[in-house]
């Protein structure tokens, strides 16, 4: 079979001229070429972008249509990958950058069999989207470059079985005239599983039409070869302390859920008053702000990294650093002036960047409130689906967004999936209830799909749905001078 | 003490049972494919269940002597067979969870008699008798085909659960090897009735667009044409009482058909399963030969041979190969019945009654003559558990020639 490859390989490419002849590819070959440190994480953090979203979307049971769609606007978002055809795009730029985030990927996936499983997983749905979605010309070159291994079926194979395959082509194709492959059935077990070949001999007789299950499977395969054959390996890598670290860092992001892509920055400018948040935090915080809402409002006080956590958020959220020393010094009602000025106004000076380094921090994303300073038992920042126990989890729900919707019926949902691990499905789950009112149903998150990985892009996407049913009530009260006026 | 005045399964009935004729070493050549010990044996996890009902897993040998030798220690009611993991399983505490993984396990397949329940007149519950056997043994010869067959598998053990049902190990070297996923695929493409009480209906796995059963179950209808009509209608009689003919009646999709049949069972008391069915096809004659309402007729008839049928495979026992699954030759706690191998050719024949017991084996061996005790023969050759044994010894025999035949093979391609 590798012969093969490489033979075919370069017969193709004089044809297209391309180094990567095909957008589809069984990574069998690493890139050589030399790689930037840069290339080395952007291609892999663009990829994990994708594959996070995959992830999620199994987690949220979305069907196969709908995660090939968002899928394929993720793929088109941060893994752009043109047709052979389309010879005014930089095709062996693209297709480079896809095998070096395949690969950057399996170095830092491979060590665990946890990483390990759920990488295969992302890894063969993606190949099978791009597969499902690319033109027949591209995937019949693709596939004749490639010996899959399976046997043709003889015409004296198909006479003798003839009742049985034609029972498989559901009475739309004539036996005579269709092609089977003849495959190990441990080769095609979701084509087993729904009874779709005839089983003989431990052979599994696959009609023409089916054949691309075989070639997932190969892919599966393959990969999870590959990846144990690198986790053995990798030990040597361990050396490079440039790669080590970024490795690192991809894993713990994919463990985490979805490394946000949200900036900050869209957060267009509108400011809102330290007089609006109590009210803000009941309609449009996500669980983990809502807990320092609400604590802060109990306690009078917050521990450092609960008043870091919140503050970024509230600056994010269009809190000026006026409103921020407004709101923090009415919150701390239990010191005096003489104290809070001492004690913290020059930690909110200095996140708002105007004292020290002057760094102007934006607001904490899932990914780092996730993985960064892990609460003590005395504190209570952090994220609730991941750092509460699960009882105190459904009580913290309940009591913060029953008002919203949220019943006890639809926590056993949220802390299997909590369970699971998958914090920012459970918390776009919970959005996608507390907004049911406002018509978002379940399975578009906090939008088009998207779960939510940072909680100012929470707290957006929820004020920007009110702010539309707003538009939409001006506009059926006014609507009667609209269409006059047209 | 004489054996028949212990308990059915008192400790000293079966301390007695593993020290003089539990067949270790037969097991042992059955699980290790060879005389040397190899991974299969030594990786193999075996669960201990005690007379304290303190369950012990992640136990391991290294020998068929050792294994005698802390069962015998231990004295459990009953063992489990696990699977053969990447390291062994006694040492599973000082190894990295990562480390510790299951590797090789034979397919297994458990068929019990409870999930034929809702169908079987003769008993209910834990009871089985004679003729409610001919469920399993229907359920037996479909399987066995079909996994031969269709999946190639040559290395199949039967084994009578010790009360009311039957296990199936395959040790083909490709079945050990199948992975969780591969296991999962192949039980759902054997399962074809399903759906619980509430579903009437509970074989749908027609294809097409003039629906058609797929050809794994079309094969398999063949012979259970025949066996419905002995076991369903004229033994069990399965569609005499009320229930029974209204159970049949929700099944037949022509409410034509159905109305005409309710209001001729209604008056007759007396029909037969037999009759009934004989009225059915003669309802569905009056159709002609090629209309489509016969041919829905037929479709829906063949469904019901099948539900009433049909393996009913307890999925999730196959789906895994960490399940344990209780070994040859054990005691059912219960019963005291020995968990036999059978002759799947011979399932018919095959009684749960007439299974020896614990008891009845020591009672046997008391009564043979103390002489032969120092010869070279086994104790269980002098008791009614020798044909079990030695049906047992063949199995492990071909398997083992089997292996030789491979590894003589590889080694004259190098
Ligand atoms: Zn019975």
């Amino acid at each position: 079979m590798e012969k093969l490859a490489k033979t075919a390989g370069p017969e193709v490419e004089q044809h297209s001229g391309l180094k990567y002849p095909h957008l589809l590819n069984l990574y069998d070959v690493p890139p050589l070429e030399d790689i930037t440190i840069e290339e080395f994480e952007t291609c892999a953090i663009d990829r994990l972008r994708v594959l996070s979203e995959i992830e999620s979307s199994f987690a949220r049971n979305r069907s196969f249509d709908e995660l090939k769609k968002i899928t394929i606007a993720q793929c088109n978002k941060h893994i752009p990958m043109a047709e052979t055809t389309a010879t005014t795009v930089d095709r062996d730029a693209q297709r480079r950058a896809d095998v070096i985030g395949h690969f950057v990927l399996r170095l830092a996936f491979c060590r665990s069999e946890e990483l390990r499983r759920r990488f295969v997983k992302a890894e063969t749905t993606l190949f099978r989207v791009r597969y499902d979605s690319c033109s027949g010309t591209e995937r019949k070159n693709f596939l004749n470059s490639r010996d899959f291994a399976s046997i043709q079926v003889t015409p004296d194979e198909k006479t003798l079985y003839a009742p049985q395959l034609q029972a498989l082509s559901f009475g739309n194709e004539r036996v005579a005239t269709t092609e089977f492959y003849k495959v190990k059935w441990t080769r095609v077990p979701d084509l087993v599983e729904r009874r779709k070949v005839f089983l003989r001999g431990g052979y599994a007789f696959v009609p023409s039409r089916e054949q691309s299950s075989i070639i997932f499977q190969e892919f599966q395969a393959r990969l999870e070869k590959a990846l144990e054959m690198t986790a053995k390996a990798l030990p040597r890598l361990d050396e490079d302390t440039r790669l080590m670290p970024v490795l690192g860092n991809l894993s713990q992001a994919f463990l985490a859920g979805v490394p946000s892509d949200w900036s900050p920055a869209e957060n267009n400018g509108e400011e809102i008053r330290a007089d609006m948040i109590d009210e803000l935090s009941r309609k449009h915080f996500p669980a983990c702000m809502r807990n320092l809402q609400d604590n802060l409002r109990r306690d009078h006080h917050l521990k450092h990294f609960g008043r870091l956590q919140y503050g970024l958020f509230l600056k994010t959220l269009g809190l000026s650093i006026e409103e921020a020393l407004l709101f923090w010094r009415k919150s701390f009602s239990g010191f005096t002036d003489d104290q809070f000025n001492k004690n913290y106004k020059y930690n909110i000076r200095h996140s708002y960047g105007l004292e020290g380094k002057r760094a102007n921090y934006p607001g904490k994303s899932c990914q780092q409130i996730l993985t960064s300073d892990q609460p003590g038992a005395t504190d209570s920042h952090g994220c609730p689906y991941r750092h509460f126990s699960p009882d105190n989890l459904q009580t913290a729900l309940l009591s913060m967004y029953s008002s919203q919707g949220l019943t006890s019926a639809d926590l056993p949902e949220i802390l299997s999936t909590v369970k699971a691990g998958h914090y920012h499905v459970a918390c776009t789950r919970v959005y996608e209830i507390t907004h049911a009112h406002q018509g978002v149903k379940k399975g578009e998150g906090i939008g088009s799909g998207e779960s939510v990985t940072h909680p100012n892009q929470y707290s957006k996407e929820s004020r920007n749905l009110e702010k539309a049913l707003i538009e939409e009530v001006k506009m059926e009260i006014d609507g009667g001078d609209v269409t006059m006026g047209v | 003490m004489p054996a028949e005045e212990l308990e059915p399964t008192s400790p000293e009935v079966m301390l007695a049972f593993y020290r003089r004729l539990y067949p270790f070493k037969s097991i042992f050549k059955w699980l290790n494919h060879e005389h040397t010990p190899s991974r299969l044996f030594t990786n193999r996890e075996i669960a201990f269940t005690l007379q304290s009902d303190v369950y012990l897993r992640y136990n391991s040998f290294t020998t068929a002597e050792e294994f005698k030798k802390q069962t015998c220690a231990l004295n459990p009611t009953r063992f489990e067979i696990g699977p053969v993991y990447t390291a062994r399983p006694r040492d599973k505490k000082t190894i990295r969870p990562s480390a510790f993984t299951p590797l090789l396990r034979e397919l297994v397949f458990d068929i019990d008699m409870t999930d034929y329940d809702s169908i079987r007149t003769c008993c209910q519950g834990a009871d089985i008798c004679n003729r409610c056997w001919g469920f399993i043994s229907a359920a037996v010869l479909t399987l066995d085909t079909a996994l031969r067959e269709q999946f190639g598998y040559k290395y199949l053990l039967w084994v009578y659960s010790g009360r009311r049902g039957i296990h199936l190990w395959i040790s083909d070297r490709e079945a050990m090897e199948l992975t969780d996923d591969q296991r999962r695929a192949m039980v759902n493409f054997l399962t074809v009735v399903q759906g619980g009480k509430e579903m009437h209906k509970k074989v749908n796995v027609r294809i097409g667009k003039d629906p058609v059963l797929p050809p794994s179950v079309k094969a398999a209808l063949e012979p259970l044409v025949e066996i419905f009509s002995n076991l369903i209608l004229a033994d069990q009689d399965c569609f005499k009482s009320d229930d029974g003919w209204e159970e049949l009646l929700t099944l037949i999709p022509d409410k034509d058909v159905a109305k005409v049949l309710r209001r001729k069972w209604n008056d007759d008391e007396d029909r037969s399963s037999e009759d009934k069915w004989d009225d059915l096809k003669s309802e569905v004659g009056k159709y002609a030969k090629t209309s489509r309402e016969r041919a829905t007729m037929k479709a829906a008839m063949e469904d019901i041979i099948l539900q009433y049928t049909y393996p009913r495979i307890d999925a999730e026992v196959s789906k895994h190969r960490n399940h344990l699954l209780k070994a040859p030759f054990c005691v059912h706690p219960k019963t005291g019945r020995i968990c036999v191998p059978i002759d799947p050719e011979r399932i018919q024949e095959f009684d749960p009654a007439r299974v020896p017991t614990v008891g009845q084996l020591l009672r046997e061996l008391d009564a043979a003559s103390p002489e032969n005790t120092a010869g070279e023969h086994a104790d269980w050759e002098r008791t009614s558990l020798k044909p079990y044994v030695e049906m047992m010894e063949k199995h492990a025999s071909s398997l083992m020639a089997e292996v030789r035949r491979e590894k003589i093979a590889s080694d004259t391609t190098w």
